[in-house]
């Protein structure tokens, strides 16, 4: 059993491609040897800046031989349907056989492949391979027409076994596979030759190269560690910064050097950012202070000054480009001691998107959103509207130019220099957050204001001007900005009903949408509505009071008015349908089912998340107890029966279930159980305890079970049925309380 | 090992004669102003078509928006760049740059030089590469690129180009902190002349020139005049109705490109390019620098022949 040991070296392959190109040479390469017969038992992928490594061991020898008969069409079937049937199988005519079959004698075909040697097999699979490698970014060179990521200069090609090694003969324009590779550029130059993968490995590291690249990124950061912790210090550990270092280097020397005095009055954020975005630099943190005193530098070579000239060539460096920042920053600072107003007057001229106007305007509609939400989540509306209005000032600060991953971070920043309260100027960090799926969720009242507000206005924004997210495709991130209103919602259990801030700020949009296309009475109207909006809190009530009065005052309700009373009902009711899809997904990973999220939602409010949650959290739960079957099934025979019925008989029976006209037991105990739950279950949904109402209903599963068993529904009895029907009815309506159970499959 | 230069000019003579020594062609800056090193026609033109070619030069290059008055260590409007262009790009290419490298005194023993992912795009020139920026210490020192096209055109052969900023090369040769200090000539010469001696005045002349006195209106008209001429020129046939020869007007008419191309460097410096008309005029250079990469192809040098003419 031979093993394979494949090189191919390059000049420096870029470092966030190597980890999926020895991914996909790995997959490519056993892919095609498996597809031509052959099999291995192990197989290992590596890669540094220079080179791609595959290593199979176990591999078999050849490929096995194999024999195909395939049917052909009849001895008197039609010229053109034998050539076809030639050239599909790829044999001549004097190779077919002729067998009787039952309609006649019928050509077969039988297709013999001999078994081939694993050599021969790799010299065809691995060119191709080379050829046709899915780089995220290739290049031809020279004169050449081969593409790979930068120019190839070696392959190194080796099959081995007891006997020895062997190298496989191939060649890929104009390079012919070898036994030799290089080490370290610098440090051992030079070709050597190899004999398997041990001994690759082996002389490798004695040539300065180490190949696995978690060894390097460990090496990096062990040291790393080490010399911070001799310092009294500690690493700040950055696994991105560390898996791309580790692909810079073949030999990481870890090199620690100071940051000038001059710039440790710079936010830690600033010195961070400018060291990994620019300098690939780690920082090392002061425990004490929380400040970070120093850098990680890592060098890819051993010199005889022990890297004093590197690390010296490397602080000059870090000191002109904090340099720069400190710069800004003090540009900065003179602008925000003033009071950010700059900024923000020229954020006016900064397009937020081209119909929705520039960042200017998306602050005012934030600003009077925050107003509103603020009062639900117990913040104060002056102080949010303040923060909602210097939020985002930092968007025109320098440092933002420059670095505008730390947009927020220097805005909070800013807002303290330009003497805001801390809990107003955290709104500017607090209010992009969440970030991601695993990022915090704010949950001071002005941060949670503003959050929602911004969020709220993105979303709106879009759906008026018909943006929404399609299939993969979603460009200004809407899915991440409910997600992210979901999860704030949600974290604290903050119960409001959305409907009125989506309509608010869906007519704000449409306000400003319309207003070069509309006369001035319009818009007066339009703010008018919005206005009401603001006090009924909903868009219906606010719209219809408006047009009630323009009727009354002897006016037409205009063209534009009708628009917008159709379209933002619509879009409203749209845009809630997808905060439900956004519910459902995030639910999903808390393992709550679709079905049971339906269920909830067919209670009434639907657009306060926090009460569909704790309806749809307290029936999942319910539905993971040995009550839960019996009672589902009893509630959806209890619902099939009535529907029939009043299907049937045109009427509904909804009222008036009386005990005195039970004729048996089973219905008098289901009368009073049914009595003693609704005693418990109505205060239990009054003060939202809803798995304590579920758990009464589940009391009602033997009692219910009793009925079905005991008592015929349909009796002959018209009063008697009468007043079964109307039980029934309490049974749907007493177990339906927390959601509607006919929604759950299954 | 190469001893340490003592000036810049040093290091500009050194590189000249390294790469002499390597084959190249020593050119001379071209007589206009550019951005870059890449505007000469011997990188951009000469990188299409067939024929082989080797060239270096010193490239003054005039970037107006990064003028300091002559304050800043690091920034100049004016300054030098280096440029080796080697078509089809040798494969010994990255061990030929550090023997320039080795040339201006740099100890590889002591030193860490690495390549670091940078692909190369001109918007201007329709142009784009792969390569990486070599940094030597953590210092950006040259830009490597491997150009795969250029003014549209797919590039076959592929040039091998090489950019050296040379006054920050220079300063990290000479551990030199403010480039206004550092030695232009030998130091021990009988006048010895620092940077700023020679460039002072002009940074802060420039600068006012460049951010508040240019004529925006006047650079507005002569960037529609550059744009008309080069179509112009393009569109005359290429028989010479005098001579009676084939002469196509490609350098000519590239000249205009350039022209154009700077005066939006300028009218950009002014700050009266809105960032929505920016797009529009980098796209205007862009359509000029295809016509003349059209042309140039059509031309001896750009490979042409009666016989074949180039596709």
């Amino acid at each position: 059993m031979p093993d394979l040991l494949l090189e191919l070296f390059s000049e420096e392959i870029p470092a966030r491609m190597q980890a999926r190109a020895a991914a996909d040479l790995k997959r490519l390469v056993t892919d095609g040897l498996v597809e031509a017969g052959l099999t291995y038992a192990s197989a290992g992928a590596f890669a540094t800046p220079r080179r791609l490594v595959l290593t199979l061991e176990g591999l078999t020898g050849e490929s096995p031989t194999t024999r195909e008969e395939r049917r052909g069409p009849r001895t008197d079937a039609p010229e053109k349907a034998i050539e076809g049937f030639l050239r599909g199988a790829g044999v001549r005519m004097d190779q077919l056989e002729v067998r009787p079959d039952k309609k006649g004698d019928v050509y077969f075909a039988v297709i013999e492949r001999a078994g081939r040697p694993a050599a021969e097999i790799i010299a065809e699979v691995v060119p191709q391979v080379i050829r046709t490698f899915p780089w995220p970014k290739s290049m031809r060179w020279g004169a050449g027409s081969l593409r790979w990521v930068r120019p190839l200069h070696s392959i190194l090609c080796l099959l081995s076994d007891e006997a020895g090694s062997q190298v496989v003969p191939f060649d890929v324009d104009g390079i012919a596979a070898g036994d030799t590779t290089e080490g370290h550029r610098f440090m051992a130059p030079g070709r050597f030759s190899v004999t398997t993968f041990a001994d690759y490995e082996a002389k490798l590291k004695r040539a300065k190269v180490i190949l696995r690249a978690e060894e390097r990124a460990e090496h990096i950061r062990h040291d790393a560690e080490q010399m911070a912790f001799a310092n009294g210090l500690e690493l700040v550990s950055d696994a991105g910064l560390l898996a791309e270092v580790a692909g810079l280097v073949e030999w990481p020397v870890v090199l620690m050097g100071e940051i000038g005095a001059d710039f440790m009055g710079l936010p830690p954020e600033v010195l961070q950012t400018s060291m990994r975005e620019h300098q690939k630099f780690f920082s090392v943190k002061n425990p004490k202070n929380g400040r970070i005193e120093r850098f990680v530098t890592v060098a890819n070579r051993e010199t005889t000054d022990h890297g004093a000239t590197i690390l010296a060539g490397n602080q000059k460096v870090l000191s002109a480009r904090l340099s720069d920042a400190k710069f800004f920053w003090e540009n900065d600072l003179r602008v925000a001691k003033a009071g950010m107003a700059d900024w923000l007057d020229a954020l006016a001229s900064v397009t937020f998107e081209r119909r929705l106007g520039s960042v200017a305007d998306k602050i005012a509609r934030v600003a009077a959103l925050a107003r509103e939400i603020a009062l639900m989540v117990g913040a104060d509306p002056d102080q949010a509207e303040t923060a909602a209005r210097i939020a985002k000032a930092d968007l025109h600060s320098e440092m933002v130019y420059e670095f505008p991953e730390l947009q927020g971070v220097m805005g909070r920043y800013y807002a303290l220099q330009a003497g805001h309260p801390p809990e107003v100027a955290a709104v500017a960090e607090e209010h992009y957050q969440p970030l991601g799926p695993s990022d915090a969720v704010p949950t001071a009242p002005l941060s949670v204001a503003v959050a929602l507000a911004d969020k709220i206005d993105t979303l709106t924004g879009f759906w008026a001007i018909d943006e929404k997210p399609t299939g993969s495709k979603d460009p200004y991130a809407l899915r991440r900005a409910a997600l992210g209103i979901i999860r704030i919602v949600l974290a604290e259990h903050r119960r409001m009903r959305l409907d009125r801030f989506i309509d608010a700020q869906l007519l704000r949009h449409k306000i400003e949408l319309s207003r070069p296309k509309v006369g001035d009475d319009v818009i007066d109207t339009l703010e008018e509505i919005l206005s009401e909006v603001a006090e009924r809190g909903v868009f219906g009530a606010a719209f219809k009071a408006v047009t009630d009065r323009l009727k009354e005052r002897g006016e037409d309700p205009a063209e534009a008015l009708r628009t917008v009373g159709d379209l933002v009902p619509d879009l409203s009711t749209d845009l809630l349908a997808f905060f439900h899809d956004r519910l459902k997904v995030h639910l999903r990973d808390e393992g709550i089912r679709h079905d049971v999220i339906d269920a909830a939602l067919s209670k009434p409010p639907v657009d306060d998340l926090a009460l569909v949650v704790a309806r749809a959290r307290a029936l999942s739960a319910f539905l993971a107890t040995p009550e839960a079957e019996n009672l589902v099934q009893g509630y959806r025979r209890a619902a099939n029966i009535l529907h029939q019925a009043e299907e049937k008989d045109g009427v509904e029976y909804r009222f008036g279930a009386d005990p005195k006209f039970a004729e048996t037991d089973e219905e008098r105990r289901l009368f009073s159980a049914l009595s003693e739950a609704e005693a418990a279950i109505i205060p239990a949904l009054g003060a939202e305890d809803f798995a304590g109402a579920m758990s009464r209903m589940a009391d009602l599963r033997a009692p219910i079970d009793a009925f079905f068993e005991a008592v015929q529904v349909n009796a002959e009895n018209a009063v008697v049925r009468r007043n079964r029907l109307n039980l029934l009815h309490r049974i749907v309506e007493t177990c339906g309380a927390v959601a509607d159970l006919s929604r759950l499959e299954g | 090992m190469p001893d340490t230069p003592k000036s810049f000019q040093e290091i500009i003579l050194r590189l000249q004669s390294y790469w002499a020594s390597k084959g190249c062609a020593i050119m001379q800056p071209y007589d206009m102003e550019v951005g870059a090193g890449t505007f000469h026609p011997a990188t951009t033109l000469r990188s299409l078509g067939s024929k082989p070619w080797a060239a270096a030069y010193v490239q003054p290059s005039r970037r107006p928006t990064d003028g300091r008055y002559g304050e800043n260590p690091n920034r100049l409007q004016h300054y030098y760049q280096y440029q080796v262009l080697i078509k089809p790009s040798p494969p010994d290419l990255q061990a030929l740059y550090l023997g320039s490298l080795e040339a201006i005194g740099i100890d590889m023993a002591l030193h860490d030089i690495r390549f670091v992912e940078d692909d190369w795009e001109s918007p201007t020139l329709g142009a784009w590469g792969l390569g990486w920026e070599v940094w030597c210490d953590g210092m950006e020192v040259s830009q490597f690129t491997y150009f795969q096209q250029v003014g549209g055109h797919d590039c076959h052969p592929v040039s091998g180009e090489l950019t050296y900023g040379l006054e920050r090369l220079a300063m990290f040769v000479l551990g030199i902190d403010h480039v206004m200090e550092m030695p232009f000539n030998d130091p021990s010469a009988p006048i010895p002349l620092t940077y700023g001696d020679v460039f002072r005045q002009t940074e802060e002349e420039y600068s006012r020139h460049n951010f508040d006195a240019a004529t925006t209106d006047q650079l507005f008209r002569h960037f529609e005049d550059a744009e008309a001429e080069c179509q112009r020129l393009l569109e005359e046939p290429a028989e010479d109705p005098k001579t009676g020869k084939r002469i196509v007007m490609a350098h000519p008419a590239y000249d205009q490109c350039i022209k154009a191309s700077h005066l939006f460097n300028l009218l950009d410096a002014r700050g009266v390019i809105s960032v929505t008309e920016r797009q529009a005029y980098i796209g205007r250079v862009r359509a000029l620098a295809k016509l003349c990469a059209d042309a140039f192809v059509q031309t001896g040098a750009g490979g042409w022949t009666a016989e074949a003419p180039a596709a």
